[in-house]
Order: C-alpha cells, then structure tokens, then sequence
C-alpha cells in the first residue's frame, strides 16, 4: 500500500517557503500600523509597568502621572479628532513577561505607541524588542544611563523622559563632596539594590564624588536583593566597615526598612548619610522617626522647583488620588505622556515611530519640572534634560527637604559629555 | 570573596556580637515563619505556598491595630489571632477540598489566595507601602556588649520568638492535643476511627501555622515596609529553611532557620556577592548528602 497521496502539482520548496514566509512577517509586522490606519477610534497608547506585587506602587503612580496629561488633553477633544486611550499591562516586574506584554500590546491591542513605564531590569528588554517593532517608545521609569547613553544599546525610536543616573551622579557627586569636606569625612560605604541601577547609579554617584573631592575612598559596599525582607546583615556590615559617610541608592519601602532598621542601631548618628532616593513624600511621612540631617535627592518635591506650576501639579495630583502619594515616577510619566502629546500635535495624529522620532528629537516643552520652565528631549541620545537635580537636608515636616542645592546644567553637560566619552559612548 | 574580612571579624569581639545578634534576629523570625509551614506540611501533607500571604497579613492586621492604640502588645495580639482565624477559613472552605490530591492543585489553590488577598491588601490599605513605627519603650539606643551593638527591641523579638517556640514544643510534645496532632501526621485513619474529629483537629493546625506566621509579620512590623505582595520573598526562604530542616520537622526549622541566620549574618561579611548563594549552597549540600533535611524522617 502506498503512502501518502499524489504529489502537488507544484512542490513547496525551501525558496518558495522563504518568500512565503517574509511577506508573512512583512505583513504581521505592519498589521498594527494598517490597522490604526484604517482606525478612526482612539489612539492606543500601551503601557507596560507593574501593577501587582510589593512593585505595585511603580504602576500605579506612573499611570496617574500619564492619565493627568492624556486626560487634558481628550478633554479639549483629542488630537486631530482622535481621543487617546492608555491600555495598561501588568508585566510583574519581569522583563521577558514585559516584552510579552508589549509584543501583545501592539500587535493585539492596536497600540500605537508605547509608554514604557517599567524598572530599568525590563526596559532593556522592552527596548530590543521595540527595536524590531519601530514604534515611538518612551521609557518613563529607567534611570539607567546607559538606556539611551550607549549607541550600542540605545533605538531609533526610543525615548527617555526619566532622569538619568548620570545626571543625578553629577549633581549629586558635588553636592556630596561640599558636605563632607566641610566636616572632614572621606571613608564612605555604600548600599545598593543589586540590579542594573543599583549597581549604576552607585558607580556613578561614587565616581563623580571622588572626581569633586578626591580625598573620598569608598571602605566598603553592600549589595542586598531587591525587596529583601531583612537588612539587618546589611546595616551590621555598614557598621563593621566604620565609615564616616554612606550612600544608598535603595528607594521605597527597602530604603523606609533600612533606615528603621538602622536607627535601631544608632547608625545614623555616626555617619553623614547620603541618599539619591530618600526625598520621595513617601519614603519621608512613612519613616517614624527621621534621623536629622539626612542628605536627599529631590526626587518629586512641591517645593523644587518652588512655582506656581508645580504646586498646581502637586495639587491636581494629589486630589486625583488618594489611594498613593506623589512621587518622582508621577513627573516623569507625566513628561513621557506630554513629550508624545506635543509630537503627535504635530504630526496631526499620525503615530508613525520614525516621523515621531523626528519630532520629538530636540523638542522642548513647558513643563513645571525644568529649571527654567522647560525641559528638552535631547536629539543627540534621546533623553530627557534640564529637569531639576537637587540635594538638600531632610526634615520630618513640610516641605521635608530644606537647604536645597540645584545643580547648574551647564557642568552637569560637560561632565557628561566627558563621561560619555571616557565610556566609549561618542 | 572577603576572606580575610571574615577571619578579622571572628577576631574582634564586637564584630562577633554584633553579628551573632544579627544572625539571631534574621532566624528567629524565619523560624517563627518556617515552623508553620513545617507543622502544616507535617500533619495535613500540604504544601502552603500561601504562607507568606499570612505573614503579610499579620503585619498589615497589627498596623492597623497600631495606629489608633499604640499599643504593641495588642497589635501582636490581633495580628497572630487573626490570622490564625483567618487560617481557620482558608483551611475550611479551600485546602480541605484539596486534600490528598496533586500538589500542583494545591499549588493552584495556594497561588489564587496569593493574588487575590494581595489585591485585598491593596483594595483596603492602598498600593503604597507603610511603615508602622517603633513602640515608644524601644526607640532606645544600641546596648554596647563586648563593643558590639545589640538593639533592645532586636532583644525582645529574639526572646519572644524564642518563647513562642518553646511554647509549640511543648504543645506538641507534652499535651494531649500535641499527641494527637503527631498520631494524626502518622495515621490520620486510625486517629479518626478512635473518635477524634480529624476535620477540626486539621482546621486547628493549619490555624496553628497561620497565627504563628501572624505573629511573625506582627512582630516585625515596626522594623520591615508594609507593601502587597511582602510576603513573598519571607516564603520562598521559609521553604529553604523547611527543606534543610526536614519537612516536617520543627526542631529542624529551628536548627535550619538559626544556620541560615548565621549564614547570612557573617556571609555578608566574608561573602557579600554570595550571600543568597549560600543559602542556596547550604540548601543542596543538605539535598545531596541527606535529602530528607537535617532532621527529617526518610520515607518509608
């Protein structure tokens, strides 16, 4: 008995197999655009970011801060007749469930842009996969410097509108190197979430802290897990190493979990702390009992810069929600959202990933985050810059930050633009 | 690898009490965790994947105890008990139906409480993390000993933890509800047919194993964030500190729950990359060399 039937007139052979499958993907690809095209309903903006677990207060504040400036801007009738409708994900934290989601987000949902509101672990994947896609994407959370820093890492149409750890390392390098030389303490240890920017962001810090005041050496440096329960071996550690300074660059409720589990050793009265982190409201009003002199990166603060701007934003935000307080992800998604508003402004609605690129390359927005009331998404690396970067001294009442330090952007280009080249980046 | 930093720290007094008490808070806590875990998994065969869910609430319970009395002692109080209710429940009306039957079943029943009390968490507390606070009678400076530094409030959660331990093994060991506990982990049937309700004798367990993990997260509270989903990393090494152990065994929680205190107390010194790593390491020479953990029965 035979096998099988007749032959095919015509034999699927590996090169017709090939064809078949590039206008296959050709056309998978474009689907999305095709669709929208064809589209007249709202403009999907996809936002990815963590809406469940310990993180969870990562998606909430970032999709409140976008929703502020998406809701403006619906309210005076969309863009070109389009309203715009931002459809979040859960990713969990998890950068392939984050590429997964994005992946989803676009091709199944109709999302034209994305608004990547994730941790810096998922927004590298995010960005390889944009990469591939080609829409406009615009990292709001990932301070990672070297996001959009490095050439090799960093996509056509990818954006930042968060902070940079560079930029922060700068200003906050030299605010730190005035403070300890005042008072004569050089020996710093450092704690850090072990991760892509915890481990960055001190490098950074350290670096230009040294650069500033050479006599600094770091003693000692701990590494602990995000969102370990206990820091108890990592405060003892600190105190082994008998340091004069600390840096963490910890945030949220591990840098709230230090900070009382230090005070329980007295460690704050033994050494000069600096904290990037510690400025968020609410890291402040949910530490008891706030050591005083604490050193903080403004983060989000209503007084910094102290406008009429910025308390009204502070105002809205917070009568909008109760259910969490203000804080740096709330700006830096709002900017993200404004960035891709005013892009598609002028672009009359069209949500194509490289004439927005184009247009958002250089682009310059009023904004009441800017030192000067404005800030400018950089054509050359696509970030964000002129946004405040403060230090100051905590205190446990409003405004919670007092002496503050606003370092000058003209340094802080320079400085970069050496850094980037001591890294190979230009 | 910070060798050298480790032999000079077992050279200095201070560096010795300082750690040792560190080592000793991070166990006791764990061990009041892992103890659960153990006696639920012991008796009634199940694996709580949803223990650290107990635990996060615990915490959440005693901070809003907290907050309008101020009273410490009260907010344990509910936390453990509540808990230990709300186990009552969870064992009621979920885990007994899933008795006997796959773990992956009771992984999907577990798993589901999870996401469903974290979003309770976040429904009725918000999504932003909290911080109780330090009662007032511990907001003490360090004591110096030997010139390391021992926090007071560290003290007293290692004395109490270490007294609701030696409370469970006297409970289990010298009562007649003890005695019925351990005859059912052997021979449930045989326990049934004397004329003891099993059903309730299992509910009380696995009430049991929820207060004490309430009373952990209660006891905690003042020094850790409150956040949805904190329970999370506490289980994952309270499995750890099971498995070393012995499934099953609470005297092995606690010798288990000690050693990864004190690997993680003077790891951090001498192995600061590797500190998980050795928890890890301890976790599969244990499998290797005696895979029914420390103290664990092999199977018969």
């Amino acid at each position: 008995m035979k096998i099988g039937g007749e032959k095919p007139a015509r034999s699927l052979d590996r090169r017709n197999l090939m064809k078949g499958a590039a206008v296959l993907g050709a056309t998978t690809l474009a689907m999305p655009n095709i669709v929208a095209a064809q589209n007249k309903g709202p403009i999907k903006i996809g936002f990815p970011s963590v809406f469940s677990g310990i993180f969870a207060l990562l998606g909430q504040s970032s999709s409140a801060g976008a929703r502020m400036e998406i809701d403006k801007v619906n309210a005076a009738g969309g863009i070109n007749g389009r309203k715009l409708e931002l459809v979040t994900r859960d990713s969990k934290g998890k950068p392939d469930e984050a590429t997964k989601v994005v992946r989803d987000l676009v091709n199944s949902d109709g999302c034209e842009i994305i608004l990547d509101a994730e941790t810096s672990a998922s927004a590298f994947a995010v960005q390889e996969l944009v990469r591939e896609i080609g829409v406009l994407c615009i990292h709001t959370n990932s301070e990672t410097s070297s996001l959009t820093a490095n050439p090799k890492i960093a996509a056509a149409t990818c954006f930042r509108s968060a902070r940079q750890g560079i930029h922060d390392a700068i200003g906050g390098g030299q605010y730190a190197a005035e403070q300890v030389r005042k008072k004569n303490l050089f020996k710093f240890v450092t704690a850090a979430p072990d991760y892509a920017y915890g481990r960055d962001n001190t490098a950074e810090f350290m670096e230009y802290a040294k650069y500033f005041e050479p006599r600094i050496e770091v003693v000692d440096q701990a590494w602990p897990k995000l969102f370990q329960p206990d820091f108890t071996e990592v405060v003892t550690k600190i105190l082994q190493a008998k340091p004069q300074a600390l840096y963490t660059a910890q945030f949220a409720g591990d840098l709230v979990a230090l900070i009382d589990q230090g005070l329980l050793y007295g460690l704050f009265d033994k050494i000069e702390t600096f904290s990037v982190n510690l400025g968020d409201y609410g890291v402040l009003t949910q530490v008891k009992q706030l050591p005083p002199g604490l050193h903080s990166g403004t983060r989000y603060n209503r007084t910094v810069p102290p406008t009429p701007e910025n308390e009204a934003f502070y105002t809205e935000y917070t009568k909008r929600n109760t259910d969490h307080k203000i804080c740096n992800w709330s700006w830096e998604n709002a900017t993200g959202a404004k960035f891709m508003i005013e892009a598609l402004k002028k672009n009359n609605g069209g949500t194509d990933g490289k004439k927005l690129a184009e247009i958002m390359s250089d682009m310059k927005i009023d904004s009441p985050f800017g030192v000067d009331g404005t800030l400018t998404m950089r054509g050359s690396d696509h970030t964000v810059i002129n946004y405040v970067v403060g230090y100051g001294v905590t205190v446990p009442k409003e405004p919670y930050i007092r002496d503050v330090f606003t370092a000058k952007w003209g340094p802080i280009l320079e400085h970069e633009a050496d850094w980037k080249k001591r890294k190979g980046y230009v | 690898m910070k060798l050298e930093a480790l032999i000079a720290c077992f050279g200095q007094m201070s560096c010795v009490v300082t750690q040792s008490t560190s080592a000793l808070i991070i166990g006791m806590l764990l061990f009041l965790v892992a103890s659960g875990v153990t006696l639920i998994f012991g008796v009634l065969n199940v694996v709580n994947f949803a223990h650290g869910t107990l635990y996060m609430l615990g915490a959440y319970i005693a901070y809003t105890i907290y907050q309008p009395t101020e009273s410490y002692a009260l907010a344990v109080l509910g936390g453990a008990l509540g808990v230990g209710v709300f186990g009552i429940l969870f064992e009621r009306f979920l885990i007994s139906r899933v008795y006997g039957q796959d773990v992956l079943m009771q992984l999907l029943v577990c798993y589901g409480v999870v996401l469903v009390m974290d979003d309770v968490v976040k429904i009725v507390w918000g999504v932003d993390f909290m911080k109780m606070g330090m009662p007032a009678a511990f907001r003490l400076p360090p004591i110096r000993i030997g010139g390391g530094f021992v926090p007071p409030f560290y003290l007293f959660l290692i004395g109490i933890s270490m007294v609701i331990g030696l409370g469970l093994w006297f409970v289990i060991t010298r009562t007649r509800y003890g005695k019925m506990i351990r005859a059912a982990a052997v021979n449930p049937s045989m326990v049934s047919a004397l004329g003891i309700r099993t059903p309730v004798l299992f509910a009380s367990v696995f009430g049991l194993g929820a207060l004490l993990a309430g009373a952990a997260g209660a006891l905690a509270a003042p020094v850790r964030a409150l956040t949805p989903g904190m329970g999370f990393s506490i289980v994952i090494e309270s499995f750890i500190v099971t498995v070393i152990g012995g499934m099953g065994s609470i005297g092995g929680a606690f010798a288990a729950a000690l050693l990864l205190g004190f690997a993680r107390s003077f790891g951090s010194v001498g192995f600061p990359l590797f500190v998980d790593g050795l928890m890890f390491l301890i976790m599969g020479l244990v499998l290797i060399f005696k895979p029914a953990g420390l103290f664990g029965r092999p199977p018969r």
